[in-house]
């Protein structure tokens, strides 16, 4: 995704404040405004909405003229495989345990990398996921599910740390 | 002397048994941290809040203090070694730390580093220990007025400190401000920003937004650059110990590195990035041969790595005695100090006052054992740093995930966190300072509880912000900030500063 207006980090940066700006605007006068000597709920979130779509413009406006550095690439390979591993990892935890969705995650998220290899990284998701369960969830008792909460898994003892 | 009798009482609990194990523990998971780039001290804070639940909150706070200026000494060894900031506040010690390793003085570098960041760490725990009671009582005089004003300050400290652009640091704090105000509001028990979600009526919390935009934002950001080649010294540190003629050049840059980074680190918004630049900056201009800098000059590693560590240490005198961060790391302090049921602020050296000695005196003590650990495990961070990424990066999402997921036992959080990721790698590519948005958030909901009271206090009128003297000073210290930033030749110098320096 290349971006190429003017100074275009600016301008790109500046529209996503003047949207998160009027965003927070536009819900907040659902709320309650209120008066300065009694705050609604809305009041404070109203202004800073304001303030911050008013700074948004201003970026972007003054960016049209500059020369700055202009847009950078987005790599979406490593973004997504990061990123959906992450939320499969949350997804999972409960349902899996943290064995499966450790490994889930480790093996996930490394073909972000570019230099996947099976074997290794195999062996790597098991190494920490093994680390992981042993340190958080049996060390330090964190309540993290081990294994699925499935009752066929419930006859390893393992599981029922 | 009472000044002696409350840094004993500190001693005898951070000497304690088990606190000092904890300290141990977290000054060398500092370390640690501090040598692998990509990861940093707020990110691993974090990651380790929920651990920490199972501790007494003193133990807790000694072994999170730990991991943040033990971040410092292990940034250096990178910096130096590798020539690549292991942590941001060791960018210039790259620029004479490596020069000095190619030219065979690894050894040397290091030894000075750590004995400039142990002189300073000592310095930096007694200003806190002189400076932290008047102050608190100063601020038990603190009105509403006063702490929004105070707090106006602090956020355009940090802009002013901000790397890039103004204009977007102050956009970002706003931003930040306003996710802060996701969740139920207090006076009225409307959730706000809610679209619904349960799971966000209780705010967005703070573990999912650091973790997402400090750590796998910049994870990712990390692999599009593609496997980064580093060439390391496996050669053998030999020669440690510093000569005379060394320590005698090196002695006063410590010094003035130590008082610069002190200050520098009690200003809200400031830290230990700004204390080490402004060193390296001003030993330059004090020198009679500028052109040695760049080359393997000895102060151009003293005195920045002791400014930094100087900085982190001063910055706990707002977290302390206003309950105000100045910096992400303090935000997470103070996350943790809620968690084990501690409210900080001026109150905590009164109502607690073996965790607020206690928690200083171990600086001191986990300064020391630094110094000790840090020499002779220089071999182990060297090897470390020879592990690919494409194993470490797993490794860190992994403890990330743990984490977040176990603040508040949330999958929630997790895929929050993953969205917040998204939006980090965004900033990153937007060039948007990320650190100003995560001081806006902590910020948010005590700038508007206080604006309110200080609004309903006077009915509605505003002048309350100026006649109060406390208030009043403080907005004008903040607008001579601006007007200061905003002044043409200072402006041209701040953006030379931050072009030449990274």
């Amino acid at each position: 995704m290349k971006l190429a207006i003017g100074n275009s980090r600016d301008f790109w940066s500046g529209v996503m404040f003047a949207a998160a700006g009027s965003l927070f605007t536009g819900i907040a006068v659902t709320y309650k405004l209120g008066t300065a000597a009694r705050m609604g709920p809305g009041y404070f979130p109203f202004y800073l909405g304001l303030l911050l779509t008013v700074l948004g413009i201003a970026i972007a406006v003054v960016s049209l003229k500059g020369e700055g550095p202009s847009g950078d690439t987005f790599h979406w390979a490593p973004l997504f495989w990061v990123l959906a591993s992450i939320a499969l990892f949350g997804v999972m935890l409960k349902l899996t345990g943290v064995l499966f969705a450790g490994m889930a995650l480790v093996i996930g998220s490394s073909l972000g990398s570019g230099e996947f290899k099976l074997r290794e990284v195999l062996w790597l998701a098991l190494g920490l996921t093994v680390f992981c369960a042993a340190v958080f969830v049996g060390g330090l008792k964190l309540p993290i599910p081990m294994c699925p909460g499935f009752e066929a898994f419930e006859q390893f003892r393992l599981c029922r740390i | 002397m009472e000044l002696f009798g409350n840094l004993g009482l500190g001693f005898s609990v951070a000497l304690a048994g088990t606190n000092i194990l904890y300290c141990l523990v977290g000054v060398i998971l500092g370390t640690l941290i501090g040598v692998l780039p990509g990861i940093g001290p707020v990110a691993t804070i974090a990651m380790l809040l929920p651990a920490t639940f199972v501790l007494p909150p003193v133990s807790a706070l000694i072994m999170l203090a730990g991991i943040y200026y033990g971040a410092q000494y292990g940034g250096s060894t990178t910096a130096i070694l590798v020539n690549l900031p292991g942590e941001v506040s060791s960018v210039v010690t790259c620029l004479d730390g490596y020069q000095m390793a190619r030219q065979g003085n690894a050894g040397k570098a290091l030894a000075i580093a750590a004995l400039g960041s142990f002189f300073a760490g000592s310095v930096a725990t007694f200003l806190i220990a002189a400076f932290a009671p008047p102050l608190a009582e100063l601020a038990l005089k603190f009105g509403p007025a006063d702490y929004f004003s105070l707090m106006v300050l602090g956020l355009i400290a940090a802009v002013v400190l901000a790397h890039g652009s103004l204009i977007k640091a102050v956009a970002m704090i706003v931003l930040g401000l306003l996710i802060g105000l996701i969740g139920t509001d207090v006076n009225s028990g409307v959730a706000r920003y809610t679209f619904g979600m349960p799971e966000l009526i209780d705010g967005v919390g703070i573990g999912p937004i650091a973790m997402g935009v400090f750590g796998f934002g910049e994870i990712i950001r990390n692999l599009d650059a593609g496997g980064t080649k580093r060439e390391i010294f496996t050669r053998r540190v030999t020669g440690l110990m510093p000569t005379w003629s060394d320590v005698k050049q090196a002695t006063p840059a410590i010094i003035r590195g130590t008082m610069l980074g002190s200050f520098l680190g009690i200003l809200p918004g400031g830290g230990p990035v700004l204390g080490s630049f402004s060193a390296y900056t001003l030993e330059k201009k004090l020198s009679k041969d500028p052109s040695r800098f760049g080359k393997g000059a000895i102060e151009g590693v003293a005195a920045p790595e002791s400014a930094n560590n100087a900085a982190a240490q001063t910055s706990f005198i707002p977290l302390l005695t206003l309950g105000i961060p100045s910096n992400p790391v303090m935000a997470l302090m103070i996350g943790a100090m809620i968690i084990h049921g501690i409210q900080p602020g001026p109150q905590i050296m009164t109502a607690n006052p073996e965790l607020f000695w206690g928690m200083i005196a171990s600086m001191w003590v986990g300064n020391l054992l630094l110094v000790v650990l840090n020499l002779p495990m220089i071999g182990i961070w060297v090897k470390l740093l020879t592990v690919p990424y494409r194993f470490l990066y797993p490794a860190i999402l992994i403890f990330c995930c743990i984490g977040v997921y176990s603040i508040s036992n949330a999958w929630m959080d997790v895929l929050l966190a993953a969205g917040f990721g998204f939006v980090g790698y965004l900033f990153g590519k937007l060039d948007c300072e990320a650190a100003p948005l995560l001081l806006g958030f902590v910020l948010g909901p005590m700038m508007e509880e206080n604006l309110r009271r200080a609004l309903l206090l006077s009915r509605g009128d505003p002048a309350v912000f100026v006649t109060r003297p406390i208030s009043a000073t403080l907005l004008v210290l903040s607008v001579a900030l601006v007007a200061i930033v905003l002044a043409p030749a200072v402006r041209r110098k701040r953006e030379e500063a931050f072009v030449e320096e990274s």
